[in-house]
């Protein structure tokens, strides 16, 4: 199927409320594509979400049993469907203001628990849908409607993070690459465990336009510029890695360190 | 093959991706301005298009490669009906044999919640180490793998409301226990369990406040937190029985009501309550509700009757929608609509007022002729109806209201017994919170008889109150 027929088939309705040029619709037509590759269908899966522009892509519109929860809280509702019914295949679907900040501690927890669900984070950079304040992933010195004159504030690196509590499952794939993307997903829906995926994902809306760029394209120009892949990452020195992110499938924090440079 | 490529101008943004992505400038702008208010793109050369797909993949669904015959199309959405007529009915009231052997036994107030919970069908637990709720958790821990139900220890207590009403969705009775720091954390997801319906069991040992007060010590200071302590204020359902074998009842009670509901249901108990050892009657049968399943019927209120809506769970194939958002009664969110946010909050007010008389549950003695009427809750019912006894002893006219359903205050049997025109006084371990509650129920005299130091009332205290009117 296409993308449009998927949309039609497995979404509640095509037409979504994300701004024009929104990372988050790269996210859903990957996540179709990615189920239809494993020849699943969407109401195989359950949705738990908290609230933001992220908690939206579940709730209003995958056509599928669905749990919206509040702010933050989407982990602990995912982790009570696991464990009442563990035939469940259950999905979360967050922000980065959601997963890491005001859940941030549910998130820590869940890997600890061993709970196996699917996290996946998308991570605008911001708090997207209350108006873009600066968040717990926010690049240091961006501009935001919390931090004009730059964040000064040290963001997480979400891959890190998870990692370094014990996840044996982290992966990052950026919305320009959507069909790495659309594989990382595969990937993820096909393993067990908890798994979590940092989705970086262009918000035009809120952090484009103080930033980089408000037009999508250039944003997605710009992780293709910062991105890079770790198998095209391996083998590189620290100074050919720096300033760059890499993107891919981590299972333990040892993968993942040999790609950071001296400042990450 | 030359691959079909189409932009559906509806639903065109204009956001340039395709013309970003598409290595082969597949797409430019066109004359039209779309939706968004930005230029909508076509198709220029489509024969040097190689069908890599990464323009569909960042489109929000105007473009369409290659689509495929109408039939092969709508399959999916046909089958998932199909699954839904299958499932049958389900739940409404049963008898089941009692888990303990009929019989009596000698248990502590929180053992009575463990034992009447599991008994009442309760399968999931998810709770945090609180005094004087710990024993509850742990022997929840010992207990629940043995029947088949799941426990786990959460990282705080609004984790372990949320786990809670997860599991409920999954289609178990469900329940956590806690004290009054927790109780605090709870009160938002308790906001969600009244908006979306979920039913729930809710266990607040009081203890001493404010704050971390006196952990050990019993009070009754969460009264009125109970049923306001939510964003949204609508009605709760609220018990706060007086003994171990009432915890008992009442906590099979609290799973019948949460279940008929489908609402959160909060069970108080106390510092003393819970750890006081008494003795409990088991008998043999238990009666029992389990929420109603009736398939393809709307999950959510307002109902015509304002009853609680059919609840499916997640898998039954149903393509739920629970938010907490305003919604319709299909779960869609539907948050500009002011007469659907009236209407809900209205019904959700509805389903407990209107159930009112029916949930109206108190013990009464020696109220016919009653000058003074003594209104105690919980814990304090046993020094009050000692301290009446005696009092009418000495030929005072005084009786006892003891409300075993706080919530919903049974304002109506108030109001009736106020226009004998008796006084009411209110002993309390706390600075006096239901107090109030009653006197903005009546015009009569409501004494307040406060004792927020930490210790049950003393019997003698009351009846030198009713004797000699010294507080
Ligand atoms: C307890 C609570 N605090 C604050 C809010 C307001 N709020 C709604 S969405 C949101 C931020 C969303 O940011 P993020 O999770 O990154 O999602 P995005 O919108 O960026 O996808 C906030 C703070 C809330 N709903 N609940
Ligand atoms: S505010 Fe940002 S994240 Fe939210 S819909 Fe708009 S572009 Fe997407
Ligand atoms: S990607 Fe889709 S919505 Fe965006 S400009 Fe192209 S056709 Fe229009
Ligand atoms: S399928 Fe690939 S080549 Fe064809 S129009 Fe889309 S992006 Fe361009
Ligand atoms: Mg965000």
């Amino acid at each position: 199927m296409n993308v449009r027929e998927l949309r039609e088939s497995c979404l509640r309705q095509v037409r979504t409320t994300f701004c024009p040029g929104c990372g988050y619709e790269i996210f859903i037509n990957c996540f179709l594509k990615a189920i239809e590759g494993l020849g699943r269908r969407m109401d195989d899966y359950c949705f738990t979400a908290g609230i933001g522009c992220s908690a939206w892509v579940p709730n209003n519109y995958f056509r599928a049993d669905n749990f919206h929860t509040a702010h933050g809280r989407a982990v602990p509702a995912a982790i009570g469907l696991k464990l009442a019914n563990p035939d469940l295949e259950v999905i979360t679907i967050g922000g980065d203001g959601d997963l890491a900040s005001i859940g941030g501690n549910h998130l820590i927890h869940a890997i600890r628990k061993r709970v196996p669900i699917a996290v996946f984070c998308l991570n605008n950079y911001l708090y997207g849908m209350t108006g873009g304040q600066a968040g717990p992933t926010t690049p240091l010195s961006s501009r935001t409607s919390t931090s004009l004159d730059g964040n000064s504030e040290e963001p997480f690196d979400l891959v890190k993070l998870v990692l370094s509590v014990g996840g044996r499952y982290a992966s990052r794939y950026p919305t320009a690459y959507p069909h790495l993307l659309k594989k990382g997903i595969e990937s993820m829906l096909a393993a067990d465990g908890f798994r979590f995926m940092e989705v970086v994902s262009q918000c035009p809306r809120q952090y484009g336009v103080r930033n980089e760029s408000s037009a999508a394209s250039s944003m997605i120009a710009w992780q293709k510029e910062h991105y890079l892949s770790k198998e095209k990452a391996r083998g590189l020195s620290s100074s050919e890695l720096n300033g760059k992110l890499v993107f891919g499938n981590f299972r333990t924090a040892g993968e993942y360190v040999q790609f950071l440079t001296e400042e990450q | 093959m030359p691959h079909v490529i189409t932009v559906d101008h509806s639903l065109c943004r204009g956001c340039n991706l395709c013309m970003e992505l598409c290595p082969k400038s597949i797409f430019q702008d066109s004359a039209d301005i779309g939706p968004a208010g930005l230029k909508v793109k076509e198709v220029v050369s489509p024969d040097n298009c190689t069908g890599c797909g990464l323009c569909e993949l960042c489109c929000p669904g105007a473009i369409s490669i290659d689509p495929l015959p109408h039939e092969v199309f709508t399959s999916i959405c046909a089958e998932q009906k199909d699954r839904l007529v299958e499932r049958p009915a389900r739940g409404g009231w049963k008898q089941v044999n009692s888990l303990l052997t009929p019989g009596r036994y000698f248990m502590t107030g929180n053992d009575a919640i463990v034992e009447a919970a599991l008994a009442a069908g309760c399968r999931f637990f998810a709770g945090y180490p609180i005094t004087p709720a710990n024993e509850i958790l742990e022997e929840m821990s010992r207990r629940m793998k043995g029947l088949g139900g799941k426990f786990i220890q959460a990282e705080d207590e609004i984790a372990s409301v949320f786990m809670v009403m997860g599991a409920s969705w999954a289609g178990l009775k469900a329940m956590t226990a806690t004290a009054g720091p927790g109780f605090a954390l709870m009160q938002e997801g308790l906001s969600l369990a009244d908006m979306a319906e979920v039913p729930c069991v809710i266990v607040n040992v009081q203890r001493a406040g404010p704050s971390t007060g006196q952990a050990t010590r019993p009070a009754a200071m969460d009264m009125r937190e109970a049923r306001y302590g939510s964003h949204g204020g609508v009605q709760r359902i609220v018990l706060y029985p007086d003994s171990v074998q009432e915890t008992f009842d009442l906590t099979i009670e609290s799973f019948n009501l949460a279940e008929r509901f489908r609402v959160p249901v909060i069970l108080l108990s106390d510092g003393y309550l819970s750890h006081l050892s008494e003795k409990v009657e088991i008998g043999e049968r238990l009666r029992i509700y389990d929420r109603v399943y009736v398939p393809g019927e709307p999950a959510f209120g307002p109902t015509p009757d304002s009853s609680a809506p059919s609840m499916p769970r997640f898998g039954d194939g149903e393509d739920l929608q629970v938010t907490g958002s305003t919604h319709d009664r299909s779960g869609k969110r539907s948050t500009a609509d002011t007469s659907v946010q009236e209407n809900l909050v209205f019904y959700l007010d509805r389903k407990i007022l209107s159930r009112r008389e029916e949930l109206l549950d108190c013990e009464e003695m020696f109220l016919d002729d009653a000058e003074v009427v003594v209104v105690a809750f919980g814990t304090v019912g046993r020094s009050a109806r000692w301290a009446v006894k005696e009092a009418r002893k000495t030929g005072r006219a005084v009786g006892l209201l003891r409300p075993r359903v706080v919530y919903p205050f049974p304002s109506q049997r108030i109001t009736e017994l106020s226009k004998s025109g008796a006084k009411f006084v209110v002993p309390e371990m706390s600075q006096g919170q239901m107090s109030f509650v009653i006197s903005q129920c009546i015009t009569n005299e409501v004494v307040p008889l406060p004792q927020p130091n930490g210790q049950i009332i003393d019997p003698r205290r009351i009846f030198r109150y009713l004797t000699e009117g010294e507080w």
